[in-house]
This record gives C-alpha cells, sequence and structure tokens, in this order.
C-alpha cells in the first residue's frame, strides 16, 4: 500500500504549556475535499497550521507521503502544500497584483523570478478568483470579500498540490462564497487538488466536502462521509447545539436546521396578537422526542 | 500593466519596474548635478565644466588639490553614507513593520555614539582602536544586544520596537554620564561627532565606506526578495518557504552593519533613515521593497549630500553641520505626515 499524502501520527499540539490538540490521528484523502469543523477554539486553526508545518508539534508528526515534514526542505514543502491562515497580514499600499505574485516565490530565484509559468499561474489566479479587476488597488482600500478575494489567489498562484484553507469563505457574500467553493472542487476534480478547509457552515461544509472531520475539543469525534457522519447526535456532540438533520433538496446531502428559540418567541408573540394557536412548533416536537 | 516590462532569456526572467528605474536615473543625474555643484563650491570656486574637466584628468596642480583632496571625498562620503542609512532605514521600518521606526529610534545608533563618545572624551584616539572603528562595533554591539533581548522563540516586530527603544534610552544615558565624566576640550570635540559631519572626510572614509558598501548593497537588493514576503506575516511567510528566523537575522545584520558603517563614517546623521524609505514609498508608489530598498538608497544619498551643500552654503562662511540641516528638513516633513495622518483619521 502506498502512504497517503498528507497525514498526522498522534500528533499534540500546546501553545506554551497549553495543549491544544491531543494525539490527534488523521489521514487527509488524496484528490478530495475534506471540511474541519467545529465550535469556536477547538483547535481547527492549530490543526492546520500544524499540517503545514508552521508550528511544530509537541509530540507526534505531520507526514508528507510518509516522511515527516519537520525533515523536509522549507522551500519543497512550499512547492507542494500552501496554506491560508485565518488572518493573514499585508502592509498598507500592497497592490493586489503584487500580493498574488508573492505566491510564486517558492518557484522562484533571484534571477528567475518573472518566468512565462509566473505569469500565468498570477493572471489564472486573479481570473479564477475575479480579483483581475482589482489587480491595481492597493489591499487596505478593498472591501473583506475583495480582500479575502485576493489571498486566495495569492494561495492559488503558489499551485501547490494540497491547498489548506482556513475559513476560506468568511467576509463573502453568498454569491462569492459558492463561487470559492465551487472554485476549490473544479481544483479538485480537474487539477486533482487535494483540499483540507476549516468551515463554519455546516451545510456548506455537507455539501462540498468528500470528507468530514468534526473536531472537540483537540480531538476528533466523527470523521468520514457527511452523509455518514453528520446528525443530529453529532450536531448535538460538537457545536452543544440542538437541530433537525434532514436531507438537503438540493444536492441530497445532510442538512442541518437548528432548532433554537425562534419558533417558540414567534408562536407566543402570534398568541398575544390573535389569541392561542394549536399547532406545536417545531422546537416543542424536537424536544418532545 | 505597462509601467511592468518583463525579461526573458534561457537563464533569466526578470520583471522591472519601469517608474522605479526611471527614478533612479533621476536621482542618480540630480545627485551628480548636487555632487558638482558641491565641488565647485566654497572659498576657493571652481566652475562646474571645469570641476568636470578636473574630475576626468585635466586642470592645475591647485584646482586638482582641492577638487580631488579636499571636496569629492567629502562629496563621496556624503553620497555613501546616504545611501547605507536609506537602505537600514527602510530594512529596519519593514521588519518592525512600523514606518516610525529607524536606527536612531531602536539605538543603534546610540550604541555607535556611545563607544565613539566614550573613546573621544574618556580613551586615546590615537590608539589602535580609532573613532570610526569604535563607532561601528558599537552599532553592531548595540545590534546584537538587541536581538537577544528582543527574542523570545523568535523576534517579533513590535518587540524589537519596543526593547530597541529601552536600548536606546539607556544607551543615551550612558552618552550624558560620559560627558560629566570628561574635560570640557574633548567633550566639544564629540558634541561636534554626535551632531554628524562631514568636516574634513577624506579618502581614508571613502575608502571602507564604498567597500563596504560593494559587499552589503548587493546582499541587501537579494534579501530584499525575503523582505517582501515577510512583509506578508510569520505564518504566510513560512508556508511561501522562507525560513523566518534566518531571514529576519541577516536582514536586521545587514541593516544593522549598514546603520555602522554610515554613523562611523560622518557620525548620527539624524532622520535620513527615517525619512528616505518615506520618500521613496511615496514616490515609488509600491511599497515592495525590490522597488523601495534602491530608491530609498539614491533619495539617502541625495539628501545628505544636498544637506551638506546647504549646510555650506547657507551659512558659510563656517557652514554648520549636516546633521543639524537634515534634522531641519526633517521637522517639516514630520507635520506633513502628521497632518497626512490626521486627514485619514478624520475621513476615516
Ligand atoms: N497564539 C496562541 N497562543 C495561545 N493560545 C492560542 C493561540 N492561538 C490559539 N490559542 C488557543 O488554542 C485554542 C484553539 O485555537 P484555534 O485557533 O485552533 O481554534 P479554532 O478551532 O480555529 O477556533 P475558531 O473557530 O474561533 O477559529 C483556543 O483555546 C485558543 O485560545
Ligand atoms: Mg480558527
Amino acid at each position: 500500500m502506498t502512504e497517503p499524502l498528507l497525514q498526522t501520527a498522534a500528533v499534540t499540539l500546546a501553545y506554551d504549556e497549553r495543549v491544544v490538540v491531543h494525539e490527534l490521528d488523521l489521514v487527509i484523502p488524496q484528490g478530495m475535499v475534506t471540511a474541519v469543523v467545529g465550535a469556536n477554539g477547538c483547535g481547527k486553526s492549530t490543526l492546520l497550521r500544524a499540517l503545514a508545518r508552521l508550528m511544530r508539534p509537541r509530540g507526534g508528526s505531520v507526514l508528507l507521503d510518509g516522511a515527516s515534514i519537520a525533515t523536509l526542505p522549507s522551500r519543497e514543502i512550499a512547492k507542494r502544500l500552501g496554506i491560508l491562515p485565518q488572518s493573514p497580514l499585508a502592509p498598507d499600499g500592497l497592490a493586489v497584483e503584487d500580493l498574488v505574485g508573492r505566491g510564486r516565490y517558492p518557484h522562484q530565484t533571484l534571477f528567475r523570478h518573472w518566468s512565462a509559468e509566473d505569469e500565468a499561474a498570477v493572471e489564472s489566479a486573479l481570473a479564477a478568483t475575479g480579483t483581475s479587476e482589482l489587480r491595481a488597488r492597493p489591499l487596505d482600500e478593498l472591501s473583506g470579500g475583495q480582500r479575502q478575494r485576493a489571498w486566495i489567489a495569492m494561495t492559488l498562484a503558489q499551485e501547490t498540490e494540497i491547498l489548506l484553507l482556513d475559513e476560506p469563505t468568511t467576509f463573502l457574500d453568498l454569491t462569492h462564497q459558492i463561487e470559492v467553493l465551487d472554485l476549490l472542487d473544479d481544483l479538485v476534480d480537474a487539477h486533482g487538488r487535494t483540499v483540507v478547509m476549516v468551515l463554519h457552515d455546516l451545510n456548506q461544509a455537507c455539501r462540498y466536502a468528500d470528507h468530514i472531520v468534526a473536531m472537540r475539543d483537540g480531538r476528533i469525534h466523527a470523521a468520514g462521509a457527511p452523509g455518514d457522519v453528520v446528525d443530529a447526535a453529532l450536531v448535538q456532540d460538537v457545536f452543544g447545539l440542538q437541530a433537525r438533520v434532514i436531507d438537503d433538496p438540493v444536492t441530497g446531502t445532510p442538512l442541518c436546521l437548528p432548532t433554537g428559540r425562534r419558533a417558540d418567541a414567534t408562536n407566543r408573540r402570534r398568541a398575544r396578537s390573535t389569541g392561542p394557536d394549536p399547532r406545536p412548533s417545531g422546537a416543542e416536537a424536537d424536544r418532545q422526542a | 500593466m505597462t509601467r511592468r516590462v518583463t525579461v526573458r532569456t534561457q537563464s533569466i526572467s526578470l520583471r522591472l519596474d519601469m517608474r522605479v528605474l526611471g527614478l533612479l536615473g533621476a536621482l542618480g543625474v540630480a545627485t551628480l548635478l548636487a555632487l558638482t555643484l558641491s565641488v565647485g563650491r566654497g572659498d576657493f570656486p571652481i566652475a562646474p565644466l571645469e570641476v568636470l574637466s578636473t574630475l576626468t584628468g585635466a586642470g592645475d596642480e591647485a584646482t586638482r588639490f582641492v577638487v580631488l583632496e579636499l571636496r569629492l571625498p567629502r562629496a563621496l562620503t556624503a553620497v555613501l553614507t546616504g545611501i547605507a542609512l536609506g537602505i537600514a532605514g527602510a530594512i529596519f521600518q519593514d521588519l518592525a513593520r512600523n514606518p516610525l521606526v529607524s536606527p536612531d529610534i531602536i539605538g543603534i545608533s546610540a550604541g555607535a555614539s556611545f563607544a565613539a563618545v566614550s573613546l573621544i572624551v574618556l580613551g586615546d584616539t590615537s590608539g589602535v582602536i580609532s573613532v570610526p572603528l569604535a563607532a561601528l562595533g558599537g552599532a553592531i554591539a548595540a545590534g546584537v544586544a538587541l536581538y537577544l533581548l528582543a527574542w523570545r522563540g523568535g523576534v517579533q516586530g513590535y518587540r524589537l520596537v519596543l526593547v530597541g527603544i529601552g536600548v536606546a534610552a539607556l544607551l543615551h544615558a550612558g552618552i550624558d554620564y560620559v560627558f560629566t565624566r570628561g574635560q570640557i576640550f574633548q567633550v566639544a570635540e564629540a558634541y561636534v561627532w554626535l551632531v554628524g559631519s562631514l568636516n574634513a572626510r577624506g579618502w581614508e572614509h571613502v575608502w571602507p565606506l564604498a567597500g563596504a558598501l560593494a559587499v552589503l548593497l548587493p546582499l541587501a537588493l537579494a534579501l530584499g526578495r525575503q523582505l517582501e514576503v515577510l512583509q506578508l506575516g510569520d505564518d504566510v511567510a513560512r508556508a511561501l518557504g522562507i525560513g523566518v528566523e534566518r531571514a529576519r537575522l541577516a536582514l536586521l545584520a545587514v541593516a544593522v552593519v549598514l546603520t555602522g558603517i554610515a554613523v562611523s563614517a560622518a557620525g548620527p546623521i539624524a532622520f535620513v533613515a527615517f525619512i528616505a524609505p518615506h520618500i521613496a514609498r511615496r514616490i515609488c508608489g509600491t511599497v515592495s521593497p525590490s522597488g523601495v530598498l534602491p530608491v530609498a538608497a539614491a533619495t539617502g544619498a541625495l539628501l545628505v549630500l544636498s544637506a551638506d551643500l546647504i549646510g555650506r552654503l547657507a551659512f558659510a562662511p563656517n557652514g554648520v553641520p549636516v546633521g543639524i540641516v537634515t534634522a531641519i528638513i526633517a521637522a517639516p516633513y514630520f507635520l506633513l505626515l502628521l497632518r497626512r495622518a490626521n486627514l485619514l483619521g478624520a475621513t476615516g
């Protein structure tokens, strides 16, 4: 059997004394989209940073083609694995085009820093993210969503077989969220890339991921195909949230509908204005079940 | 876009920023003009054309002596000092992620000053260790101290600034202490040095500067590519394959030594390292070190040379030290920056 492209072996991650991820074993399926989901602070970003060797594990290791990434040359890894961190920094005044061009750094040398491949990669990354018209604009004068797309373009320009993205759809309007997710899907389909992303929208995760990793308190609570692992019990365990899970009418994947207390409130208000309404709310029905 | 021109052959492929090249050309011509003017003016005036012909080998003995031995080395020291300070300032500002930083503020110049002043006031300037050597040593020692004190599993920009301000304060206190221990004659000499002056600079100042720059300038420009990626933060830089701490240490070392050789040649000339990168960023229309570093160097050269010229002409016959002129030039620029910042703040 061949070694998995990317996996962790009993990896333990910590900031100073605080252990955030505990002896985690994870295999990233090659040529597929993996979504990491979980509550705020459960260690998703930390795990992603460790996969991209941005932080050194306290114990265990991250393996790329079976070799520990700690032992591989940094530039070689950079040609194969790209990451978009959750909140990246850029100097004021940096133009979009310059930012995207920097994604080419691992492929360049001092006297070969603008080859035809570099140019083509930057152009197609700009086009794919719809940022071609923004190319000359300074990053700090863009909207949050435009900026996010420019950063995604930078990561795409790196042209790596593995792409790690931390919440790539935050700040984006719904149209651009779907565009970015479709784009990542295309990369996997057409170019055999492997994508790992942290997503907060469980429904988008279910739709776009081939493989879901649900984390709780620095451990994997469940992992597998969305249809196999996502149900009301998982949502309760991982997010501490009551929800109904039905089939997504568009894709057939699990669709999570949080119960909340909103339906009760609506009913109460309606009762106040028009008298009692005999219908039980969805939430009450769930709680009775 | 048309401002970028691509050059590709079998083994190289470069993208050149025409605006940056144009600026370098313009600044180079301006510096050459200022140099001709600077060498021509003085107690013994020489016409610009005669200056040029003397530089190319003609001219009588007296003219040759004035041009080649007295005034040219002074002007060249100004140019080289400005180059070193301009680049050093740009690197420090990017590393610290703070456009208000300069080697004066984070204690590198103060390290050079402390060592030089100590030697002038308390030591023996005719010994093996000369004042320039002491200044260079002081700058490097301050740089090492700064790095070690700021290090906490790596050196973050803000720690560089905070620790640097502390180091500078300590060294300035040390300089004041040295002054209280000295004889008035030596203290006066040290004071003149501290202002930053190009008086009586000869070829013995030019050659070491030129030699050091021949190594450091290409090194700084090459490291500029890593600085470019470091601007995107440690995580992204590491993701793009850079050894972040090693790159930062190399850049810091180059900037410290550049500051050291500049200060050792001309004293801690104020504000050049602070202002030159600002002007460069403004006129380049980019924040990329690949454009900003060379233009900051050229700006620094023109700035120091013209400041020295102004100091000599406007305050003839005795002249004022170049460091006082740069401070006078810097004050309104500072206010302009502040005004701009206020305007930006006011409009959101
Ligand atoms: N630089 C840091 N230093 C110390 N603790 C940190 C650091 N970064 C994260 N942590 C802690 O590690 C834990 C996991 O953080 P992480 O950023 O991985 O969470 P996350 O799952 O990505 O959360 P979110 O959904 O909010 O992005 C949190 O408790 C957080 O407080
Ligand atoms: Mg996170």
